[in-house]
């Protein structure tokens, strides 16, 4: 009796490896470009350049890293809001004030979103934006210098996650809330977490860009309780309207990975942010209380200044009509993207079975019909089948997040199936897909969120890396996968990992960023006023227990490097001026026992670094950058007394 | 002298004004840390760099040798230059009004003298820099001097040093050429004149 059985099981053994072999071998090999073909598409011989810029968010690392892209080399990390120790951001005196917010002193972020400002919907080269969801923050980066040149605080926010997206002529960038939290409109904010229906409020943020480059918080809008997840703005003929998701319609404040998805549909808010700005404009609205501030580098002497703030202008849907609708989308939407010709509004409804795509047109024409189904706390929710432009099916499961190319093709991320799924703008039909390694969030195709995509290449930002380089331990850098887009077919070009977590990624053509760059800073443009522009001027001057030297650098010594005079409980500024006037001939400079990172000093810049000397003794110090043949020559000392020792300041260069 | 030389001489004078307008002579530098190039042009009055801080870079790169600073303040020559390309005009003028041919020929071999004078002094000048170093200087190599080339190409250390006459050079040279060539064509004519009576007199023998 038993030896059928047996038998049987024989005979379904190659029948099962047979299936194994096509279900697994075969995939992986599909879309992988030959390696000749692949290595040549990102090789970039020494010495040329990469075709564009990728900027990518640093996530946890509170940083912004840039990639040359095809080549997926890192060659350089942007700080902006975690202190870096590598150059001294966030721990000189010059600094410093860029971390400041209305919590005091923070020394990290979590990024996010990186988003370069754009002109006519298409990405000029002039600033990237980046958020910070825990203290929520929105950072512009001048792309003249890279360097981290505003920060400014949203106030009545949980969670800046929804942002910072820019309109089509970087005229506002928004940022949303992630978490709602009580407001506090009557005064209360100290209120029992299970009334969150009652009291707890979500808010949408518009910080205008002015003429002078600098950011202001325009105003707010007020909205239901919901969890505002990620945006995008409109374009063209949707110019003048941004895109808001948002999951929790529910409003639970407690494990919300059930509570949160048990609605069928949660919503895209559409907000005409013209009519907004309308009213803003007009003083409509109410003065609300909200304490934030705004970091900025002062164009006149370069050193970081703190403005404080304590109120903002909120305008509230259930006074101010046509400001905001409400546009069903199936199952907690993550990502929002509006298609190149501003016409589809697209949702990555991250447990749908089908890609939701609204129309503006449409959309329109409802609000002007009034189909609605409903109203929340002021806000017309229209009909879904009203807006509906139709549903991608098969997209792969887990859809976040969809990217253009400018050729009428979709490329959308599948968490889950760990995939992108390139699909037409026309017919809706899945055109391809291809594995990433291993399950997307973002993607990025240079231009792709703007008017006018650079359609060649994609970029697939994996949250998992596992077995993708070599082991590091259990903890790893994430992995990004270089795709070929410009045939039919996508094609797996190249493998690389990426510091941090980088949620979102902006790309640009690399000559427009390129053509302005800074390549030192002008010694006679340099109004700091610690700064000596000559040896001659260097000194070293004592003010009751502080003690400010006044120091150059210059192939290759310091002057002064001797200093006698200093006494334990001084409180010693040391102010470092770079005399150099040359193409990457930084200096740096640290002393024994600093409680602070080094100093490092581009040519014609100046940083101040504050020493408490703590022993008696000879202290040294030197140059941390490898300047010149005779860096190591690059030292000096200085003589600590006892407190009440009477050695007077002298100080020289022998 | 013809109106015709007359103002070929007046233009030799006036195309002297490029001297002021262009750098006289260029010395370049390359090496493999300076893949886009860093050098000094030397104009009538002054040193300058060929971007704005090369000057000070080259002093700051030539301090490792002990070279001398190139302060083009304390150059002499540099004061003295202007003005006697101003006379050289000048005086190239009032010899175009005068039509005198003798005076070209003076003006020229003055203009010549000045510029042998000149090239022996910028020489002297390389000399003196390449030879006369700080004996502290961190960078010593036995036997090796840093003068750059009067004309041409040499290799000192990791700086591959080009020198050469920029457009100011060749607008003096240009003058130089039309005051001779003024003097020769106004000598050629007489020489015609007398070669027609010549001819004449053949034809007449004829």
């Amino acid at each position: 009796m038993k030896l059928p059985i047996y038998k049987s099981v024989l005979w379904g053994l190659p029948a099962v490896v047979i299936l194994s072999l096509i279900l697994y071998g075969c995939p992986s090999q599909q879309n992988l470009a030959s390696n000749e073909e692949a290595a040549q598409k990102v090789y970039v011989a020494p010495g040329e350049y990469d075709e564009f810029y990728g900027f990518m968010s640093g996530g946890y690392s509170g940083q912004m890293s840039v990639y040359g892209i095809p080549s997926g080399r890192h060659i350089y990390t942007i700080p902006v809001f975690s202190q870096l120790a590598t150059n001294g951001y966030g721990y000189n005196e010059e600094t410093k004030a860029m971390l400041e917010t209305s919590y005091g002193f923070v020394p990290w972020g979590d990024a996010h979103h990186p988003e370069l400002s754009q002109t006519n919907g298409v990405p000029d080269g002039r600033y990237i934006f980046i958020n910070e969801n825990n203290t929520p923050r929105v950072a512009k980066i001048d792309l003249k210098s890279f360097q981290t040149t505003e920060i400014l605080e949203i106030p009545n926010s949980g969670g800046n996650h929804a942002s910072p997206f820019v309109t089509q002529n970087t005229e506002y960038i928004s940022a949303a809330t992630r978490f709602s939290v009580p407001m506090g409109e009557d005064g209360d904010k100290d209120v029992a977490i299970d009334s969150y229906e009652e009291n707890f409020k979500g808010t949408l943020s518009f910080i205008k860009m002015q003429d002078d480059g600098s950011m202001k918080l325009d105003f707010q809008i007020l909205v239901p309780g919901f969890d505002y997840d990620l945006s995008h703005a409109g374009k063209g003929p949707s110019h003048g309207w941004s895109f808001f998701t948002s999951y929790n319609s529910e409003e639970a404040n407690t494990l919300l990975e059930v509570n949160a998805s048990k609605n069928d549909k949660d919503f895209i808010a559409a907000v005409n942010w013209k009519k907004a700005a309308e009213y803003a404009a007009q003083g409509k609205g109410k003065i609300m209380p909200g304490e934030y501030v705004r970091n900025y580098i002062d164009k006149e002497d370069h050193i970081a200044k703190t403005e404080r703030n304590s109120e903002v202008r909120v305008l509230d849907p259930r006074e101010l009509e046509g400001m905001i609708y409400y546009l069903p989308t199936p199952k907690s939407p993550h990502g929002v993207d509006v298609s190149p010709d501003g016409e589809l509004i697209i949702a990555g409804g991250k447990l749908s079975t089908v890609i939701p795509v609204h129309s503006f047109e449409k959309m329109t024409q409802a609000i002007e019909n009034e189909e609605y189904e409903g109203e929340i706390d002021g806000i017309p929710v229209l009909k879904y089948d009203s807006i509906l432009a139709g549903e991608v099916e098969n997209p792969g499961l887990g859809p976040l997040h969809t990217e253009f190319d400018g050729q009428g093709n979709a490329y959308t991320t599948a968490f889950i199936s760990s995939e992108v799924v390139k699909w037409s703008l026309d017919t809706f039909e899945v055109l391809d897909r291809i594995e990433t390694y291993y399950s997307p969030g973002h993607l990025m195709i240079p231009g792709g969120d703007s008017q006018k995509p650079w359609g060649k290449y994609l970029v697939a930002l994996n949250k998992i890396t596992k077995d993708r380089y070599l082991p590091t331990g259990p903890e790893l850098f994430h992995s990004a996968q270089l795709i070929d887009i410009s045939g039919d077919k996508m094609k797996l070009l190249l493998d690389f990992p990426t510091e941090g977590e980088p949620h979102y990624a902006q790309g640009i053509a690399a000559d427009i960023v390129m053509k302005d760059q800074v390549k030192f800073y002008k010694l006679e443009e340099n109004n700091n006023p610690y700064a000596v522009k000559s040896e001659e001027e260097t000194k070293v001057v004592r003010d009751g227990n502080e003690v400010h030297v006044y120091m150059t650098t210059i192939r290759t010594h310091f002057a002064p490097d001797n200093i006698e005079g200093i006494k334990v409980g001084d409180k010693v500024y040391f102010h470092l001026t770079n005399l150099e006037q040359d193409w990457d001939v930084p200096h740096g400079f640290t002393v024994k026992g600093a409680n602070t990172s080094e100093l490092l000093l581009m040519p014609g810049e100046t940083r101040t670094m504050v020493w408490e000397p703590k022993r008696v003794g000879v202290t040294p110090f030197y140059c941390t950058d490898f300047c010149s043949a005779l860096h190591q020559e690059m030292q000096g000392y200085i003589r600590v007394s006892p407190a009440d020792s009477d050695v007077e300041i002298a100080y020289g260069t022998g | 002298m013809k109106k015709q030389s007359r103002i070929w001489m007046g233009a030799a004078a006036i195309i002297l004004l490029g001297v002021y307008l262009f750098p006289i002579w260029s010395i370049s530098l390359n090496a493999p840390q300076y893949p886009e190039g860093i050098g000094l042009n030397i104009w009538v009055d002054t040193i300058e760099g060929k971007s704005p801080h090369d000057l000070q870079n080259i002093n700051g790169l030539n301090h490792y040798i002990g070279m001398k600073e190139i302060q083009p303040d304390s150059i002499q020559e540099l004061t003295i230059m202007p003005y006697l390309f101003a006379g050289l005009i000048i005086t190239g003028i009032v010899i175009s009004v005068f039509g005198n041919r003798k005076w070209v020929l003076v003006w020229l071999g003055a203009f010549v003298l000045l510029a042998i004078t000149g090239l022996v002094d910028f020489y002297l000048w390389e000399y003196d820099y390449g030879h006369n170093l700080n004996p502290n200087a961190a960078i010593k190599i036995p036997g090796m001097s840093y003068q750059p080339p009067l004309i041409g190409t040499k290799q000192l250390l990791n700086m591959r040093t080009t020198s050469m006459p920029h457009i100011g050079f060749y607008f003096a040279l240009l003058s130089m050429g039309l005051a001779a060539w003024t003097w020769w064509n106004n000598g050629n004519e007489k020489s015609k004149v007398t070669g027609t009576k010549l001819n004449h007199k053949l034809k007449s023998v004829a």
